[in-house]
């Protein structure tokens, strides 16, 4: 198994076998165990997934299949403060491509990346219902509406 | 049962119903070309993942191609397997994978026996009409098996054995689309994974994505270096399986043609596994009558049933995912072992050559011999007992590499004392043949009547797990049999549950046992071959003048002038092991 590199909190820990408990401990009930591991660290890291395949009795290697083929679930923590640009049609062609290459070079991650101090993740969605405000980029819970590359200084300066 | 009636370029074919096209079509003589797929009919052992679509034919009214390894055969079906349009396709499959496969076929592992290049021969591709991104990963080296996914076609035959026929569960298909490739949890090493090196996914593999550590070079380096005695030893299995090497007949007994090889090779000397086979059985064998005789004595911490220990593939199997069993197997090491140890004393005390001097090398049908060799337990001040592990093809390659023309070799003999071996040494190399072997000295030792009829058929065969009971004079001997590391999980959780009423089981971790090996010729997904080597060995075993082991004479002088008797104190210092908890947890602070 892959060498320790982070702590989980026990009470965490001890939340994902009740879930696994909960579903019978069956080795076919993997992704929506995954689903809910989830929710519970918020990423999937190696150890979080070495736990669910002892539970299910089934091979790590299986474990770490399903989490890389999903696009839903990640090995990346999420930042403190979690970008989101939508790349939904009406975002795409009124310039989200441009808003999104300026958080890249601005916070120097990719698609799907942490920053190095943990402080902001970059991900993309598709349409949240606000095409009216297109092109739209969300802040942990926040929307941001007709925003320009430029503005992007703007709203990362919010969370400095 | 239910038929369907068909019709496959023209000919009209009844099959049973569920049967797929690919077996639709060979039952009539009918060959479509298959790349992913891959058979063992009589293991049950199938791979049809559908995924390189090299099968692929016309069936009437169907608008596009069917993959005829997984469409099943249905009534009224009109199917044409070579069609221009047929044959297009799969020409463009085949260019496609070809686009994302490096083109170093020359000096490829696997060059002359790569499934893919032989496709692009039968298909006549002549040129690549697609240019793009080439995958590439970080080839992965462990002590026995290299990974260089670059050459890796995903057809997953590697992830079935890993998982279905082994339940070792190290290899399996990771991300998706173009970045899709088969590895280890978390893509770490395979050394750090499950993986007991067991080699079924080198056996199958079809194109240099999974190949064995070559240690050629060190033996050649080996052969050279004046002041070394060389001393090789070779496995049961070898002698049933190198012929293949050479165009000769699978089940081709070759065991005179590779002891002349060897010593044209420049061995000083040229001795047989098999007798360290023997050895392992008097060891083996006393083992478990001590445990039977305390067990029927009322003792009731004595641990039954007894398991075989000469695979190190199974070896790490229990070290890996039952270490709460490490105390079941035999402790006696792996003939492999036992031999290195003997070679480098009493035969090196003999020749009056010091140990720092002979180097030992084993030619076996084996992958995880590799791994066994190295283990720090078998060596003294850190010489190791046996220095390298060749495997059969490995050997193969050698006496090409030297130019010495195989099939017109002269029959030659062992040299000795460690070259004389009898039947039960020979049967080692094959599912069942060790319990067999063990039975043949345990029935003697323990009846004190001499046995009349030595072969047990009914510890023969090739079913995945099998049973038997044998009459010790009265005391019924229950044996458990199991080949292929997904059987034996079954037979030890059983022992885990309390359930098993077995004294003695044999498990070799590869399917057919070690003529089966990862080491071995490779098979190609013919079933046939594995039966044919079985046959060999008991042909073998047959014409032997000795079939006991202990009535082989230079094992009895051994114990008489060197280790005492079996499990004596330098027997058990020398011939037996002990094992380890390898069960990596995770820690939860």
């Amino acid at each position: 198994m892959s060498s320790v590199k982070i702590k989980l909190n026990p009470k965490e820990v001890e939340k994902l076998k009740e879930v696994c408990t909960s579903f019978n401990n069956e080795g076919g009930e993997l992704i929506n165990v995954l689903h809910k591991a989830q929710g519970i660290f918020g990423y999937l890291p190696a150890e979080v997934q070495e736990i669910v395949a002892a539970e299910l009795n089934v091979p790590v290697a299986k474990v770490y299949g399903v989490v890389t083929f999903y696009s839903f679930f990640t090995m990346i923590p999420k930042g403190l403060h979690p970008i989101s640009v939508c790349t939904g049609t009406a975002c795409y062609v009124r310039g989200a491509e441009k808003v999104l290459d300026e958080f890249r070079r601005r916070l120097k991650i990719q698609v799907g990346e942490t920053s190095a101090d943990g402080k902001f993740s970059l991900s993309c969605l598709r349409c949240v219902g606000a095409c009216g405000l297109a092109p739209v980029v969300m802040v942990g819970e926040k929307v941001y509406g007709r925003v320009s590359p430029d503005g992007v200084a703007e709203i990362l300066a919010e969370y400095e | 049962m239910e038929f369907v009636n068909l019709i496959i370029d023209n000919k009209p074919v009844k099959v049973e119903k569920g049967t797929s096209i690919l077996k639709a079509a060979h039952s009539v003589g009918i060959d479509i070309p298959t790349l992913c797929y891959m058979s063992l009919g009589d293991m049950n052992i199938e791979n049809k993942p559908g995924g390189c679509r090299i099968c692929v034919v016309e069936v009437e009214g169907r608008k596009n191609l069917a993959p005829a390894c997984c469409t099943d055969a249905h009534t009224d079906m009109v199917i044409k397997t070579n069609t221009m349009r047929v044959l297009n396709s799969r020409r463009t499959v085949l260019e496609l994978i070809l686009s994302d496969h490096p083109a170093d076929c020359l000096i490829c592992a696997k060059s002359g026996n790569c499934e893919l290049q032989s496709m692009a021969h039968k298909l006549g591709v002549r040129k690549i009409h697609y240019k793009g991104e080439m995958s590439t990963y970080k080839e992965d080296f462990s002590p026995t098996i290299i990974r260089d996914m670059d050459k890796c076609i995903m057809c997953r035959r590697c992830e079935m054995m890993c998982n279905k026929v082994q339940t070792v569960g190290a290899l399996w298909g990771i991300n998706r689309g173009f970045q899709s490739v088969v590895s280890p949890a978390f893509e770490m090493d395979l050394e750090k994974s499950t993986c007991t090196y067991c080699g079924q996914c080198v056996a199958v593999c079809p194109t240099g994505a999974l190949t064995e550590v070559d240690h050629t070079n060190q033996v050649i380096g080996a052969l050279a270096d004046p002041k070394k005695t060389v001393v090789v030893q070779t496995a049961p299995a070898v002698r049933a399986a190198l012929g293949e090497e050479f165009g000769m007949k699978p089940g081709t007994l070759v065991t005179g043609k590779l002891t002349a090889a060897l010593r044209r090779l420049g061995f000083d000397y040229v001795f047989d596994t098999d007798f360290a086979a023997d050895l392992t059985i008097m060891e083996e064998g006393t083992e478990l009558l001590g445990r039977l005789g305390r067990h029927l004595a009322g003792d009731k911490t004595v641990k039954l049933p007894m398991l075989t220990s000469c695979c190190p593939g199974w070896v790490n199997f229990f070290e890996k995912q039952f270490p709460e069993l490490k105390d079941i197997p035999s402790t006696a090491r792996s003939p492999q072992q036992m031999f290195g140890a003997i070679a480098k004393t009493y035969f090196a005390d003999q020749i009056k050559v010091e140990r720092k001097d002979m180097m030992v090398i084993s030619v076996m049908p084996c992958l995880a011999k590799k791994w066994e060799c190295q283990r720090d337990e078998f060596a003294t001040d850190g010489s190791p007992d046996v220095d390298f592990s060749i495997s059969t093809r490995e050997l193969a390659n050698l006496i090409k590499g030297a130019n010495i023309d195989f099939n017109s070799l002269p029959d030659e003999e062992f040299d000795n004392p460690m070259g004389e071996s009898t039947g039960a040494g020979v049967i080692f190399g094959t599912t069942g043949g060790v319990i067999e072997a063990a039975v043949r000295t345990a029935y003697e030792l323990q009846t004190k009547k001499k046995l009349e009829k030595v072969d047990f058929e009914e510890l023969r065969g090739f079913e995945g797990v099998r049973e038997a009971t044998i009459d010790f004079d009265g005391l019924p001997i229950r044996i458990g049999i199991a080949h292929g590391l997904g059987n034996a999980r079954k037979l030890l959780e059983d022992i885990k549950a309390g359930k098993s009423n077995f004294h003695a089981i044999e498990i070799m971790a590869c399917p057919g046992g070690c003529i089966g090996g990862g080491g071995q010729p490779l098979h190609h997904g013919d079933s046939s071959i594995l039966k044919a080597r079985q046959m060999a060995l008991y042909e073998e075993d047959k014409n032997k003048p000795i079939r006991k082991s202990h009535e082989n004479p230079f094992i009895v002088k051994l114990y008489k002038e060197f280790l005492g008797k079996p499990m004596s104190e330098k027997a058990h210092h020398l011939l037996h092991t002990h094992y380890f908890d390898k069960k990596n947890e995770f820690i939860i602070e």
